[in-house]
């Protein structure tokens, strides 16, 4: 089968990673032009970097950032993992039909309508219950609500295909449920929780369009600084900060991708060895 | 002395037996209940919200939203409905225009993304099983990095300066820059470039199950390669096209960032009208309006992906 691939088919593929790749690929070659004009090149330069360290406005809106995003995965995990728990192994009970949509709805609803009514919301339960004010809370809570829908669909599938005759053999050595869940099945689907976990973070981290609506005042998250910058036109600074964003995320996830697929395998090596 | 107790309360069992049994029998909602309520109240709920206050009117006051419900001094509870939001909506043609023209959008660079993402997907899914690996992950990289910050990277590509206008200058090709920029075909190859990813992976799904052996016998009776694709591979990978257009027509239609920072005037997308009524003219009402028109449109689509996601996850 591998042999048959039409010279078309590998073409089309190339093509369409080299537009997936190009534009990234000459925007980190920018970042290190020492010209300020983005058109010239003017000489091979990290003056740029240096610049983003001096910028408190970029540094301020970073530390809220990630601060949001450790608070969101982490409550993303936690939520997604309970609803994909209680969709894959109660079958049956009250507001299951309920779930299973509003743990797919999130995925492909626009985000525009996401944020106008959880902002109509925010503000409608400040005004009748003083809770809570715009700015990190709110966009916690708002981030958390999408991001667990993306943990709730990965964990889910990582479950329905976990073996679950270890949980039962421990329960019938005398292991109550949770303690069993715990035992055997929690470290089978934890690959799937980590890269979850990053799923989420990387999500909180680039969101504009919720944020930008549930923000407060003087509650300015990363990407609401950059897209400030970015509308006047391109510049050097968010360059280098872009190229570095990419990079470390780049890193992480092939990095991420590496362990997962190790820990696979020696998953089906022990599977080996057990049957013989 | 333990009958001394089991005088005091004779039926109960004892405190910790009975959480036990509690647990056993009630235990599941305690797994359910927290994602349940926490997605009604912050996911749900606020579509109700925002149905309500598209029924309100402007008011100079925080929030600047007048009440549907109000009591008077009398006691007499009053019902305010106001329909003049929706009928604005159907006045200004501004709206209905833009609808049309993110429906068209979303169309059209689905279409593409399509065009361009079925046979990629269809190339990973002939290579070999570590090959596979590789390419998904390539295609996966993308998705894990900044959407806004690749939209901002394809700026540095197509602008008058860029390296595409750049190069074939220099190729001599054309002999002035193109106008890419802030033009409609900017908004195509943004959507095109964010959203390729999830074209690729559902389709990629799909065919990687195909059953080749279907493909075999196709060839032996004597069926050309493209016949082939038509009556067998096509229709069998049909979950993973309508997933995969879903994927990108939904979202593209809503989409704000990139008809904001690539397209011009003319590309009002309705995610954009949207931001713009509520950022620009404070008008929650009419912004309220719009969103549940704009989701009663949505109703259709959704419902479609949800259908053909279930049963590939069901298969």
């Amino acid at each position: 089968m591998e042999n048959r691939i039409s010279p078309f088919l590998i073409s089309i593929l190339c093509i369409g990673i080299a537009v997936l790749y190009i534009p990234i690929l000459v925007l980190i070659g920018y970042s290190f032009n020492a010209s300020a004009l983005v058109s010239v090149w003017g000489g091979f330069s990290t003056s740029w970097y240096t610049q983003l360290v001096h910028n408190t406005q970029i540094l301020d809106a970073a530390w809220l950032s990630l601060k949001i995003g450790v608070v969101v995965s982490t409550g993303s995990v936690i939520l997604g993992t309970l609803a994909a728990i209680s969709l894959v192994r109660f079958k049956i009970f009250r507001g299951r039909l309920l779930l299973t949509g509003m743990v797919n709805a999130p995925l492909v609803m626009p985000e525009v309508i996401t944020g106008i009514t959880q902002l109509l919301l925010f503000i409608s339960m400040l005004h009748l219950i003083g809770w809570p004010h715009r700015g990190f809370t709110t966009i916690v809570i708002a981030h958390i609500a999408f991001c667990s829908a993306y943990v709730t669909v990965t964990v889910q599938s990582r479950l329905a295909s976990a073996d679950r005759s270890l949980e039962e053999a421990a329960m019938d050595l005398g292991s109550g449920p949770v303690r069993a869940f715990i035992d055997t099945t929690l470290p089978n689907i934890a690959p799937a929780l980590a890269s979850s976990w990053l799923l989420s973070f990387t999500l909180s981290l680039d969101d504009l369009v919720i944020s930008s609506f549930v923000s407060g005042p003087g509650a300015s998250t990363l990407p609401m600084v950059i897209f400030s910058k970015v509308k006047l036109g391109v510049s050097p600074d968010v360059n280098a900060l872009a190229s570095l964003m990419i990079s470390l995320v780049g890193v992480c996830v092939v990095f991420a991708g590496y362990l997962m697929r190790r820990a696979d395998r020696q998953r089906i090596l022990d599977a080996q060895m057990a049957e013989r | 002395m333990t009958s001394a107790i089991r005088d005091e309360t004779p039926v109960r069992a004892p405190p910790r037996a009975r959480l036990g049994e509690w647990l056993k029998r009630r235990g599941k909602w305690l797994i359910i209940l927290p994602p349940l309520l926490f997605l009604l109240v912050f996911f749900l709920i606020p579509f109700g919200f925002a149905l309500v206050i598209s029924f309100a009117d402007t008011a100079v006051r925080v929030p600047p939203f007048t009440d549907i419900l109000s009591v008077s001094p009398d006691w007499h509870i009053h019902l305010t409905l106001n329909l003049g939001n929706f009928k604005y909506l159907f006045s200004d043609e501004v709206y209905g225009l833009s609808y049309l023209y993110s429906l068209k959008t979303a169309f059209f660079s689905t279409l593409i993304c399509l065009a361009l993402g079925y046979p990629m997907a269809y190339a990973i899914a002939r290579t070999s099983k570590s090959a596979q690996s590789v390419l998904l992950l390539i295609i996966i990289l993308p998705f894990w990095t900044s959407f806004l910050l690749r939209v901002y990277a394809l700026e540095g590509i197509i602008r008058e300066t860029g390296l595409l206008n750049t190069a074939l200058l220099w190729l001599g090709v054309i002999d002035h820059p193109l106008q890419i920029m802030r033009t409609t075909l900017a908004v195509y190859l943004g959507i095109i470039y964010s959203y390729l990813p999830f074209m690729v992976l559902p389709l990629f799904a799909t065919l990687e199950k195909l059953d080749h052996s279907l493909l075999e016998a196709a060839a032996d009776l004597g069926s050309p390669p493209w016949r082939t694709f038509l009556d067998v591979t096509l229709p069998l990978s049909m979950p993973g096209v309508i997933a995969g257009s879903m994927l990108v027509f939904i979202p593209a239609i809503g989409e704000f960032v990139i008809p904001t920072l690539l397209g011009g005037p003319d590309n009002l997308m309705i995610g954009r009208v949207l931001w713009d009524e509520f950022f620009g003219n404070r008008d929650w009402p009419v912004a309220s309006a719009v969103a549940i028109a704009f989701l009663v449109l949505l109703v259709g689509p959704i419902a479609l992906y949800q259908h053909y996601n279930t049963k590939q996850l069901e298969a």
